[in-house]
């Protein structure tokens, strides 16, 4: 009987529900927790039941076995930076009345103000559309296709508007065989992805079409291709956590580039244009980061019984999660939340739009906010304390299944990324997880106006609890 | 518009923290627009277009810090610069190990392999879940927690019994493990006493009272108040028995309960045999020749319970004070012939059962909210009749408010309540000092104990109050201080729960007034 274990002992307890027990336990020389406890799944019956169901012993154990495999295949993943390419050439199912957006499936109709800005600025930018107004009556006509990046290997940061002719990254997951796509940076605030959608942001998006995509794709011909995992490894141990902060990846991925993009074919004056406008801005290699994540996450997308967190993406009306056990783009969703942060100067948080973007990609696979002990300087963006993001990325790792072996995070002892988030554990400990974004103008045609930290909504999980209760139960 | 601007030469800050500090500075009273960037041309052309560029900060460098303000309402931004200033020299405490907090059992118990035991004082509707948590992470469970479906506890007690854990509880609030109180328990001398209890304050009576006699407790182990119910069987009674059986710290065990599911006496007494150590019963009305004929040490009351283990354990000839004649005599004296009835107002079930039993075997007739006969139910709203034992504890006085032990407030104004009545005698009191207690029970009743006699005395009357305070000389505060703060009170202290019974019954044997 182990009880007499329990004897010979020194008593440890772990403390549920009456924070007043610890302090006798603790004056009485025993080791003593409290924990920092809620209901699971905030109380309700049915989330509740569910949990429930898929705890049984026979089912966790099965759970247990395909979570594993989907922690391993994002965790093995090799996802190398293999060229450039117009949408229309390497997207599949791309075609140029296509617009892809960021988020789960939503109609033109009911996007937000900035996705609105994105969409009508790509519909100028291909010349679907004479203008902007024009570009509305097109985007309402019902010949434009709307669609997820999400379903078409793709992620696109904020509005996540993608169009025919813009230039994407292409990642190949050497691994696992998949690819992914996302978009180039266009640095600024007043840009497309914030929508913004003016005269000089059209004239950005052409110039990237016309010399920063090409010189990129020939670059990448010359150079080769390159480890991207290994590049973000090295990233985060220099202070990036690779969604608000890009500082030691931008740079690590120019030193990559610069050598082949000097021996393109462009002119000096365009080279130096380029690097001027890699310059402009750390977040140059925020998509590539993205892009990265993605090729790892779709790989453990559609494994028979995980309650892993696959995608977690947002249109700005709603944010959609997606689980590898619901395979296809069976989207879950719950109501868009306020991104709460520090603020440009000369804005209110009441002028802020709702959370938007793919960018939540970057959390899904374990940086982002889920790094945040990794990069310290952006410690602003939590409340400003060191303690606060070394807390957040402990939080994570309550939710997640395992620590990534590859990405370590050196403050923390090389603690590896939090990796694989478990629908289950995040309704058990009512802990959502963390992501570290930015903030658009609520109105289309204005922009950044801040970054924050924002959580998605609970009801996707609860939804998801109770759709692999039904499935695997 | 005015515009307040101050430059800070060669001050550089990142732009992240200087969004944070604007944020800032934008709450601050009396700000209506305020914006604090280093000078670079882009920040300098916002504040141009905003219309706030004023020509030296037209003049200022990219290395240049621009703190510019608009006081709302024509106000002045003198007093505003200088916590905008204080913002930007606050520093974010540095590194330094975090508090890690847990949410979940199973995360507390990956991160410390050496948890063994798991509190639970959580709503009823979700302890069970979290017990089951706790026992399929190897650990045992006091469980705090009540309105726990039976059912619940049934498949809990199972679990624990086959992986060998302790399930203590639901609705448990005593224990002591490895001498460490737990929950509602007293510091007690660690010794050779093991004790299984289904009653919370019962088994605390018996630990001090052992400590009292110079005895010690190896472990006390709470099953609960319904693990003796026919439903739930004994499982974790029986289980404890074992337990202790096979500890070689453990030289004899005693067993406190409520009566008993009959069945499940029998089950529980037929451990004793295969115990190889002396048992002690104590089950309140429990039958002497049962016990004895399973092998057991009939204790008629908690103090014997005690006695009977100390006497058991190395110290044969200990002894109890017997009840004080000469003191029952005196308060005799001094009432009057209309002061016949006796009132009990406790914090502790055991210790109001204990008393009421003592006038109830004598054939009195005792109103309680804890009756088991239905005639003699006195609801927690009605007013006293008779001899009245009140336990304030029982779930119709705790419902949506804190255990008297904690929360004494119904208690005092009942007692002053009970003051106005001519019929009353005496009024009997519990003080359960301890872990989880009060932290001066005595203290926070006297000013009610003086109003009390206080109206006694106004109508002519003298008002007996007699006490006894659950508690030893380790615990914190110690039983001395307690004593001695209502000797001086004029309250009449007793030695244990059993001799308080026993004084109210000498008190009501042949008529209050002799």
């Amino acid at each position: 009987m182990s009880m007499s274990k329990l004897f010979d002992s020194e008593l440890n307890v772990i403390n549920v529900g009456l924070a007043m027990f610890e302090e006798d336990i603790a004056a009485q020389g025993a080791k003593v927790r409290t924990l920092d406890w809620t209901p699971p799944g905030g109380g309700k019956p049915k989330v509740i039941a569910a949990l429930d169901k898929l705890e049984r012993p026979e089912l966790a154990e099965k759970i247990g076995a395909a979570n594993a495999e989907a922690a391993d295949r994002i965790m093995s993943a090799k996802p190398m930076l293999v060229g450039f390419g117009r949408a229309i050439d390497v997207v599949p199912g791309m075609t140029a009345t296509t617009i892809l957006h960021a988020g789960p499936p939503i109609t033109w109709e009911r996007m937000s103000g900035p996705m609105k800005g994105a969409v009508t600025g790509a519909l100028v930018f291909e010349g679907l559309a004479a203008d902007l107004v024009e570009a509305e009556d097109v985007a309402a006509s019902g010949k434009i296709t709307f669609s997820p990046c999400h379903e078409h290997d793709c992620v696109g940061s904020m509005a996540g508007v993608t169009s025919a002719s813009m230039y994407m990254h292409v990642v190949h997951n050497e691994t696992h065989g998949n690819y992914a796509y996302t978009n180039l940076s266009e640095q600024m605030a007043k840009i497309l992805r914030m929508g913004a959608n003016d005269q000089s942001v059209i004239d950005r998006l052409v110039w990237m079409r016309d010399v920063l995509g090409p010189m990129l794709k020939e670059a990448m011909e010359i150079g080769g291709a390159i480890d991207l995992r290994l590049m973000l490894a090295q990233a985060l141990h220099m202070g990036d956590e690779a969604h608000n902060r890009n500082v030691a990846g931008t740079v690590l991925l120019f030193q990559a580039l610069a050598p082949a993009l000097l021996q393109t074919s462009f002119g000096t004056e365009q080279k130096k244009e380029v690097f001027d406008f890699i310059a402009s801005s750390d977040y140059f290699s925020g998509p590539t980061w993205m892009a990265t994540a993605k090729a790892a996450l779709d790989a453990a997308h559609g494994i028979e019984g995980s309650t892993i967190v696959t995608t977690m993406a947002r249109n700005g009306v709603e944010f959609g999660i997606r689980v590898s056990g619901l395979p296809g783009n069976h989207w879950l969703t719950g109501p868009a939340q306020k991104v709460i942060g520090p603020m440009f100067a000369g804005y209110k948080p009441e002028d802020s739009g709702l959370d938007i973007g793919d960018s939540a990609i970057t959390e899904t696979y374990g940086f982002g906010g889920f790094a945040m002990a990794a990069a310290p300087a952006i410690v602003a963006l939590v409340g400003g304390t060191v303690e606060d993001a070394v807390a957040y990325t402990h939080a994570m790792a309550e939710i997640t299944t395992t620590e990534n072996r590859n990405i370590t995070i050196p403050s923390l002892g090389f603690q590896g990324l939090p990796t694989a988030i478990d629908v289950r554990k995040v309704l058990d400990t009512g802990i959502l997880p963390v992501i570290n974004t930015a903030i658009a103008h609520k109105d289309a045609g204005i922009g950044m106006i801040g970054a924050g930290i924002t959580h998605p909504p609970v009801e996707a999980f609860e939804k998801a609890i109770i759709a692999l209760a039904d499935k695997l139960a | 518009m005015s515009v307040t601007a101050v430059i800070k030469k060669n001050s550089y800050f990142d732009s992240v923290s200087l969004m944070s500090i604007s944020t800032k500075a934008n709450g601050i009273d009396g700000v209506e627009q305020a914006f604090v960037a280093m000078a670079t041309e882009m920040n300098k052309g916002v504040l141009k277009n905003l219309g706030l560029l004023t020509p030296e900060l037209a003049e200022a460098g990219n290395g240049d810090l621009m703190i510019v303000v608009v006081p709302s309402g024509g106000g002045n931004a003198d007093a505003i610069v200088p916590q905008i200033e204080e913002l930007l020299t606050r520093r974010a405490p540095s590194g330094g190990a975090a508090e890690i907090s847990y949410r979940t059992i199973a995360a507390a118990a990956h991160a410390d392999a050496g948890a063994n035991l798991a509190i639970i004082a959580v709503n009823g509707a979700y302890a069970g879940r979290e017990a089951r948590k706790a026992l399929e992470n190897g650990m045992s469970v006091m469980m705090f927690s009540d309105n726990v479906p039976v059912e619940e506890e049934i498949a809990l007690k199972a679990l624990a019994h086959e992986q060998g854990l302790l399930m203590m509880g639901p609705d448990c609030g005593t224990a002591i493990i490895n001498n460490v109180a737990l929950c509602f328990g007293n510091a007690v001398r660690p010794g050779p006493v093991g004790i299984v209890a289904a009653s919370g304050t019962g088994s605390q009576e018996v630990s001090v009272r052992i400590h009292a006699l110079g005895g010690g407790v190896s472990q006390l182990i709470g099953t609960g108040g319904r693990d003796l119910s026919a439903e739930v069987g004994g499982v974790m009674m029986i289980d404890g028995i074992r337990a202790l059986a096979a500890d070689p710290k453990t030289e004899a065990i005693v067993l406190v309960s409520k009566p008993p599911a009959p069945e499940v006496e029998k089950k529980v007494l037929a451990e004793i045999a295969d115990a190889g150590k002396p048992v002690v019963v104590y089950f309140i009305g429990g039958s002497e020749e049962a016990v004895t004929a399973a092998g057991g040490h009939f204790a008629a009351s908690s103090l014997d319970a005690a006695l009977a283990a100390v006497r058991l354990t190395g110290s044969p000839s200990a002894t109890a004070l017997a009840v004080d004649a000469a003191r029952i005599e005196s308060v005799r004296a001094r009432l009057s012939p209309e002061q016949t009835n006796i009132r009990g107002l406790f914090c502790g079930g055991t210790l109001c059962d204990e008393s009421m039993y003592a006038l109830l075997d004598d054939g009195e007739e005792v109103w309680s909210n804890i009756q088991k006969n239905p005639e003699f139910v006195l609801g927690a709203g009605n007013p006293s009749t008779g001899h009245t034992f009140l336990d304030f504890g029982d779930d119709e006085f705790t419902n949506g408010r804190p255990h008297p032990m904690i929360d004494p407030s119904l208690r005092l104004a009942r007692l002053v309540e009970e003051a106005k009545d001519p019929s009353v005698a005496a009024i009997i009191m519990d003080f359960v000092l301890g872990f989880g207690a009060h932290e001066d029970p005595v203290g926070v009743t006297l000013p009610a104990i003086t109003e009390a006699k206080k109206i006694a005395a106004d109508a002519g009357r003298h008002l007996e109050i007699v006490a006894y305070v659950l508690g030893t000389d380790l615990d914190t505060p110690g039983l001395a201080a307690q004593t001695a703060a209502l000797e001086r009170a004029g309250v009449i202290v007793t030695s244990s729960s059993t001799e308080t019974g026993e004084f109210a019954r000498a008190l009501v044997r042949e008529g209050i007034k002799a």
